[in-house]
């Protein structure tokens, strides 16, 4: 339904967006994920035809949104980061300019009365958009969107500035649109994305840092599982805890132990890490009974959302792990963090990486100033 | 096209630039009328028509101010451009829907003209002349603080520059008219100028001269500048 090819988009000889390739399938919703300036809304922008590319194309259902505008864009329903809303009309003439605008040929009165109810704004249809509150701005924006039923839906941040139930509306509006809509939503918020979306693109100083469901990209940042132990000594004391520590350290399958903090009394929490192959949790238990240690707490702790996210876009990644993959792991869902890994780091060591330090730079550069556009 | 030309009438309206536009027009062309006319005791209306060139000049910038610079600066512009219309579309919507207001503003002549009927006879042919010749300018003008409105997010800035735009196409004619017995360089600045005055032309027309290369001239200049807001359009989309 909708294919980007190595979309590039430059500001001057800044950078916004790098070589952007992904495809969406008819009926998927696609989250857009990503720090603020890291070119999601010039990305959207470029989708939607408002601004052009400087390399790459968008197909649209097969047309490309530069050479057939007309055709591309009847196909897109957009709804902006700030609603283009013309606030001295009523909300009902609004969503009437935007019917003629798109050439709508639906039953006018039927169709913008479906909108309207599908976005909960029937009881504001009369007033004028000036004196309305953000939440039904909002939803006027996603009104004027959802306008003669295009196929494909981007969405700019659509839950900003609403309240909580408000969100959940939006969201299960959302939900109920991608069965018959392509969607492509953005947005900084992960929970929403985690809860809308059937895939997540994550965005990193305009670049795709991973493309997947919310697993396969756990799965490929990291291959290790961590868990969290409590376990009980015999002799509640600091000595417990380096015997204890060192005989997990000897299971097969566990790469790292640390110990934690004294959680009660003379009883501490390990933090295990394994190899992300063999289940170590029965060996642990084995263990302890053998040692008459008692196991308190055992909690797995896989990796969410907010964690990968952090990863990919703080760079320097939290643990060792990513470090590790970052110098090769260009494959498929690619998850790369060489970009602003590598610039960081030889800045800090040699100078002999210089190229890579200042593609880094620009790149940074580029996403801010992009930030400040949007704003 | 017609959907912004509907929605750019109505915000007219709702926006009170319309009431504001309409009243000082009307207001200042009638002291011109009873001026130039009824106090003069005559029913030659070509004085009249030619201080209307005052009018003009300082009312379109108001007029055409906000019609391209407050949808940038309020980001309704991504609402149009992302909508399956052409550029030409969006541009010849607002200018039509500013030509128009223009003329109902314009069309109070024919008041004056009931009026004089009263008066005396009144010389039809000069009055239908300068009034289709007005329309020209004003759609001329129009096309010039349209584009001038697309350049800048700013109202203000925009009806400040259109101003002095119109006033330098005003007034480059009487700069340059110590040319005339100059040099080559001299004789051909004078010559290119005065080929592209505005005022000279239109004040033509209020002598009693239709001529149709005038409005030729205009008709032109009002697809030039509308040519070059589309270009501004599509050059800010390529930036």
């Amino acid at each position: 339904m909708i294919e980007v090819r190595n979309l590039t988009k430059m500001y001057g000889d800044k950078l916004a967006v790098n070589n952007i390739s992904f495809k969406v399938e008819k009926g998927e919703i696609l989250g857009f994920l990503g720090p603020n300036g890291a070119g999601k809304s010039t990305t959207m922008n470029m989708l939607t035809g408002y601004i052009s590319s400087t390399a790459g194309e968008v197909l649209i259902d097969g047309t490309d949104i530069l050479e057939d505008p007309k055709k591309a864009k009847a196909n897109i329903g957009y709804l902006p980061e700030i609603p283009p809303l013309y606030v001295d009309m009523t909300v009902d003439a609004y969503l009437s300019f935007m019917y003629d605008l798109k050439k709508c040929k639906l039953p006018r009165k039927a169709h913008l009365k479906d909108v309207c109810n599908l976005c909960k704004i029937q009881d504001v249809r009369g007033r004028i958009i000036k004196n309305l509150s953000k939440g039904y701005r909002q939803r006027v924006g996603m009104a004027q969107a959802l306008i003669n039923n295009p196929p494909v839906l981007i969405l700019d941040e659509p839950t900003v500035g609403l309240d909580p139930n408000q969100i959940i509306e939006i969201r299960s509006l959302i939900k109920k649109l991608g069965k018959r809509h392509t969607v492509i939503l953005s947005s900084h918020i992960l929970p929403e994305i985690q809860a809308v979306c059937d895939r997540i693109i994550i965005i990193n100083k305009g670049e795709v840092a991973a493309d997947g469901t919310a697993d396969e990209i756990a799965k490929n940042i990291t291959n290790e599982h961590k868990m969290t132990l409590r376990i009980e000594g015999p002799e509640h004391s600091a000595e417990d805890k380096r015997v204890i520590a060192d005989a997990i350290r000897g299971i097969s399958g566990v790469k790292y132990v640390r110990a934690d903090m004294e959680r009660e009394k003379g009883i501490y929490d390990y933090d295990v890490e394994t190899d992300g192959k063999t289940d170590v949790r029965r060996a642990i238990n084995k263990l302890c009974a053998d040692k008459g240690w008692n196991i308190l707490m055992l909690q797995l702790s896989d990796l969410t959302l907010e964690d990968i996210f952090l990863k990919i876009t703080m760079g320097d990644g939290l643990d060792k792990a990513g470090s590790e993959k970052s110098g090769k792991s260009k494959s498929k869902p690619r998850i790369d963090l060489k970009t602003s890994e590598g610039g960081k780091i030889s800045a800090v060591q040699e100078d002999d990486d210089e190229k890579e330090e200042n593609d880094d730079t620009a790149v940074s550069d580029s996403s801010e100033e992009n930030n400040g556009g949007e704003e | 096209m017609l959907a912004i030309y509907r929605r750019e009438m109505g915000a007219f309206f709702t926006s009170g630039v319309a009431y504001v536009f309409l009243a000082v027009f009307w207001l200042v062309s009638g002291i011109f009328f009873y001026n130039g006319v009824v106090a003069s005791g005559t029913t030659d209306t070509s004085s009249m028509f030619s201080s209307m060139f005052y009018i003009v000049l300082f009312l379109i910038p108001v007029l055409t101010m906000k019609l391209l610079s407050e949808e940038k600066k309020n980001r309704t512009d991504q609402g149009l451009l992302t909508a399956p219309v052409g550029l030409w579309e969006i541009v010849l919507g607002k200018y039509f829907a500013a030509l128009t207001l223009y003329i109902i503003a314009e069309s109070v002549v024919f008041i004056y003209a009931f009026i004089l009927n009263y008066l005396g006879d009144v010389v039809w042919t000069p009055l239908l002349g300068n009034y289709v010749a007005m329309i020209f300018l004003g759609a001329a003008f129009i096309a010039v603080g349209l584009f001038i409105s697309s350049l800048t997010e700013n109202q203000m800035a925009s009806a400040v520059v259109s101003l002095v735009v119109l006033f330098v196409i005003y007034l480059s004619e009487m700069l340059v008219s110590s040319f005339e017995n100059g040099g080559k360089l001299k004789k051909a600045i004078h010559f290119v100028v005065s080929k592209l005055a505005f005022y000279s032309r239109y004040v033509e027309f209020t002598r009693g001269v239709f001529s149709l290369p005038s409005i030729v001239f205009f008709i032109s200049a009002a697809f030039l500048f509308n040519f070059f807001t589309v270009k501004v359009l599509e050059k800010r989309r390529w930036s």
